[in-house]
């Protein structure tokens, strides 16, 4: 077996040195009727090159987003990785390494969690951010819980803009830890005010920005209301890359922001790992869940790195600590952060305009199919199309002539009718103009 | 000369600085700033396609002003992260015998695998009917991990351990909510990791420890004291971590069940028995699955990891969305709490579970099979054992053996010797190897945890042995100074922590006067 190195003599040398006759004498401790003397009744060993024969025929049953014009979104973008990031976090020094327990030997990765915290706090214009989350759904769920330490309160109030799956994960924990969410019905055609909602019990407000059907807002005004009421803004981002080009949450008054990181970095790949991103002002910084690294000086007094303030996390504070968070997402913060230092400052806007300029493109040539109605103009690179007739059928009859057409809602929102007929659609730098036209001609050809 | 060099190693270009050299740089050790000290409005990374012409929908809220991200140009970017690699330890570097956290050798296959675009370029909204390679693969590992460990459900969805403990409880919480019983408390082993009492709180349970006994076993006596009406569960680790076989866990099973509450088993310690014990067998209810241990996904420098929850059949009616079925045309997601998931508890995170993971861990599981899962149980729990078996009358150990995957040292032999637990590590980072698990279990004093796993060989231990000996036999000999000092060649000597945290920076912010990295 290639991944075993010992071989029977040494094996039989090893038991020698430990005094016992066999390696079954060392499961002792087993309880006899839990020994089981046969092999499993699952496949032998195999070989790599069958290994990669019969992962190589499952994934040859998917259809690859990039082998056909592709507008999926809904939280999860198709964008070009360059090639340096995926080069990189394969050096074995990065990917097979643990969490930086011993910072003498692990400034490597301890240094780009310092520069993943700087990069997420810059973009989102935050004081501070961890060293990353599961996914922005996980880490929304985790930011409401922050804001009840933070307020001391337990009634959280969620946008309807916000992403489903989020909205169930936060639903989720808030059944089991024991706190309340007031969510607000999803409906693109009104501009929801959750001002209303917010009372002195409410410890934040959950906006999403852009929100689940692309629209982009300013919550200057929400974050004023709520902090009138000592409640938070929450504002949680899908699409990082939109933070090249709009407004970032920091500048709106949020408190928190959690957000979705694939988009840099990270493929698709059937929804994950990705990455959370987690910032929030300095002032909260002892309430946060999650991995800090810090700087610091080591004993010659040269500048370093350490894991910091862990007296909040799960080794040292137990059933007291702000998250049960262990394992987080490591190496796709690492393509994160290789992928945002390739692109830069100049890179970045740049990615990001060409994003919104795709969309607003593909938002022209399908808004003129005749029977679709575009229902939202202010969007980054998403938008939702209001169609004649329910969007599930619509993006079933596209696949079969090879378009992934975009996320029907109801996928999403089964038990909601009314939004049975809207249709999800994104676009990114990877998508171009004659992938555009072929949508808008076959979408009128099935409609 | 600038902000950076000063910051970081009080060195001039003509005088020799605490590295000992001109540059700060050691040989192979080289110095590097932070991406954020070398930028230049001037470079890039990337070459974007042509801005096409199209309506700006931005209005208004189009940012205003710079962002403050560096300009770097691509060999640059190559350097610097490869120069930082070097500075790590990795399983690929060498031994990495971190106690519970199974560090074995990661197969470049299974990353090989990953990348196929049939799975890495699939959206998790696609139509069914496109990734039906995808579901397939979830299919699979989930009937590979119900074989393995006898339980008839699983979920697949959480991301890591700790995710998939969450998992677990909300599970046993549901169920007991489902037949109107309200249990609050859960009993949590003493030697557990800390993600278990903090899974609990997070569920909304008042968490009870089950103190060890002198064995290092769970207490049974006092932990059916323990058990009541108000008991929701038990969470213990078995192998528990001090690399002991929970020998009574069938009481501890019968006891939990004849109490009416769930067997929480922690399936960090899994690699022990994978392939030789089926947890079913030992009375679990449920148990998650660390991919990133047992199956070999790696750890990356602290994540992605995948959390697969096993579950009895009375919990698993309770599993978090989505579920992957068989349905008339293939397999079908259910993604709403209606139909045979009607009694879903929720969800845990977006789409489907950690897709990245499932293909490497399945890889991993096809590459060995049936017969080499029970030799890398085997292969572990020997290595372990030749370690314990070579180092006891070195050091100390406080249980007796044999052990399972991992073995367990105490400070005893260090008493009065002025050398600590954190001194041994540090001086093994000397010899060129990781450091063992340092102080957990909190159970025993000053504790050393040692898991080698299945992936190193004879002579690697050999070596790893041989140095612990003499550094045992060096702090009895009282060369304290030595330990005090250590590591010293390494690209960091010991950090302060305290200072760390007393005045946290938690980022680079902009220096005053604009730095630019001349140096190279």
């Amino acid at each position: 077996m290639r991944y075993l190195p010992l071989t029977d003599v040494e094996r039989q040398d090893m038991l020698a040195t430990i005094g016992v006759p066999s390696v079954d004498a060392l499961f002792c401790d087993v309880p006899k009727a839990a020994w089981r003397d046969k092999p499993f009744d699952l496949p032998p060993h195999q070989g790599e090159l069958q290994v990669e024969r019969a992962l190589a025929k499952l994934a040859a049953q998917n259809v690859p987003a990039g082998s056909v014009p592709s507008f999926l979104g809904a939280g999860v973008y198709r964008h070009h990785v360059p090639a340096t990031v995926d080069h990189i976090i394969q050096r074995g020094e990065f990917m097979t390494s643990y969490t930086p327990y011993q910072p003498e030997v692990t400034q490597g990765t301890l240094q780009y969690l310092f520069e993943f915290q700087t990069q997420v706090a810059l973009i989102t214009g935050m004081d501070v951010a961890n060293a990353s989350m599961y996914d922005g759904a996980s880490a929304t769920a985790e930011a409401v819980m922050m804001a009840n330490r933070v307020t001391r309160r337990t009634r959280a109030v969620i946008s309807g803009g916000l992403h489903p799956h989020y909205r169930e994960t936060t639903a989720t924990h808030a059944h089991f830890a024991g706190f309340t969410i007031e969510q607000a019905a999803p409906n693109p055609s009104v501009d929801e005010d959750l001002a209303a909602s917010i009372d002195d019990k409410t410890s934040c407000v959950v906006v999403q920005n852009p929100d689940f059907f692309g629209r982009v807002r300013d919550y200057s005004a929400l974050a004023e209301a709520a902090h009138a009421k000592g409640a938070l803004l929450v504002v949680v981002v899908n699409e990082i890359v939109s933070l090249g080009a709009i407004t970032p949450p920091g500048e709106m008054g949020a408190d928190i922001v959690a957000a979705e990181g694939q988009s840099i970095g990270n493929p698709l790949t059937f929804g994950g790992p990705h990455v959370g991103l987690f910032a929030t002002r300095d002032k909260y910084v002892r309430q946060m869940p999650g991995r800090l690294v810090g700087q610091t000086v080591d004993a010659d007094g040269r500048r370093g790195w350490v894991l910091t303030l862990s007296t909040r996390e799960q080794h040292i504070r137990r059933e007291k600590a702000t998250s049960n968070i262990c394992t987080n997402a490591g190496l796709c913060a690492l393509a994160f952060t290789i992928h945002m230092s390739l692109l830069g400052e100049t890179g970045f806007v740049g990615l990001a305009a060409l994003n919104h300029a795709h969309a607003s493109l593909l938002a022209d040539k399908l808004a003129a199919v005749p029977g679709v109605t575009l229902l939202n103009d202010g969007f980054f690179n998403e938008f939702t199309l209001a169609l004649p007739k329910p969007a599930a059928g619509v993006v079933e009859a596209l696949v079969r002539t090879g378009v992934l057409a975009g996320v029907p809602v109801s996928r999403l929102y089964p038990d909601r009718p009314e939004l049975a007929n809207l249709l999800l659609v994104a676009a990114t730098e990877t998508n171009t103009e004659a992938d555009m036209d072929e949508f808008a001609a076959k979408l009128q050809e099935v409609l | 000369m600038n902000e950076w060099s000063k910051a970081i190693s009080n060195f001039t270009t003509d005088k020799l600085g605490v590295s000992g050299t001109y540059s700060g740089h050691r040989g192979l050790q080289i110095e590097e700033p932070l991406l954020f000290e070398r930028d230049s409005e001037g470079r890039c990374g990337v070459d974007l396609p042509e801005l096409p012409k199209a309506k700006n929908r931005l209005g208004a809220h189009a940012r205003k002003g710079r962002i403050g991200l560096p300009g770097i140009s691509e060999p640059e970017i190559v350097r610097h992260f490869t120069r930082l690699s070097q500075k790590n330890y990795a399983i690929d570097t060498g031994l990495y015998p971190l106690g519970s956290c199974t560090m074995k050798h990661n197969p470049r296959l299974n990353e090989k695998m990953a990348r196929l675009a049939g799975f890495a370029d699939i959206h998790p909204l696609q139509p069914v009917s496109t990734v039906q390679g995808a579901l397939a693969v979830i299919d699979q590992l989930a009937y590979w991990l119900k074989v393995l460990t006898g339980m008839p459900a699983v979920a697949m969805s959480p991301a890591a351990g700790a995710h998939g403990e969450l998992c677990g409880m909300m599970a046993i919480r549901a169920a007991h909510d489902a037949r109107g019983e309200t249990r609050n408390k859960v009993l949590v082993a003493e030697s557990a990791h800390g993600t278990n009492p903090a899974t609990a709180a997070a569920c909304g349970f008042t968490v009870e420890a089950v103190p060890a006994n002198a064995r290092g076993r769970v207490d049974l006596a006092a932990m059916k004291a323990q058990l009541g009406p108000d008991v929701a569960a038990v969470m213990l680790t078995n192998p528990n971590t001090c690399g002991l076989f929970e020998t009574e866990i069938r009481e501890i099973a019968d006891a939990v069940h004849a109490a009416g509450a769930y067997f929480y088993c922690d399936g960090a310690n899994f690699n022990a028995i994978v392939g030789r014990v089926r947890p079913a067998d030992l009375g679990v209810d449920v148990m998650h699955i660390n991919l990133h241990k047992t199956f070999s996904t790696p750890h990356g420098g602290g994540g992605p990891g995948a959390g697969p929850v096993v579950l009895a059949a009375a919990l698993a009616p309770f599993a978090p969305l989505p579920w992957v079925v068989h349905g008339k045309n293939g397999f079908e997601v259910l993604e709403k709490a209606e139909g045979d998931a009607a009694q879903a508890f929720g969800r845990l995170k977006g789409f489907h579970g950690q897709m990245g993971m499932f293909v490497r861990a399945l890889a991993y599981m096809m590459s060995h099979g049936a017969d080499g899962l029970r030799q890398v149980a085997s292969d572990a729990v020997l290595n372990a054992n030749y370690i314990l078996a070579s180092l006891k009358d070195d050091m100390s150990a406080p249980f007796e053996g044999p052990c399972m995957h991992e073995a367990l040292f105490d400070d005893r032999f260090l008493k009065d010797t002025g050398v600590t637990t954190l001194d041994i590590a540090k001086a093994l980072i000397d010899e060129g190897f990781h450091p063992m698990t340092m102080y957990f279990p909190l159970v025993v004093h000053g504790a050393l945890l040692i898991e080698p796993t299945e992936t190193e060989s004879k002579a690697t231990l050999d070596r790893f042995i041989g140095v612990l000996k003499a550094l045992a036999a060096e702090a009895k000999e009282g060369k304290v100074e030595k330990f005090r000092a250590a590591p010293t060649l390494t690209p960091r000597r010991r950090l302060d922590e305290t200072g760390a945290a007393r005045q946290p920076i938690l980022r680079w912010t902009p220096p005053k006067e604009p730095v630019r990295d001349t140096a190279e």
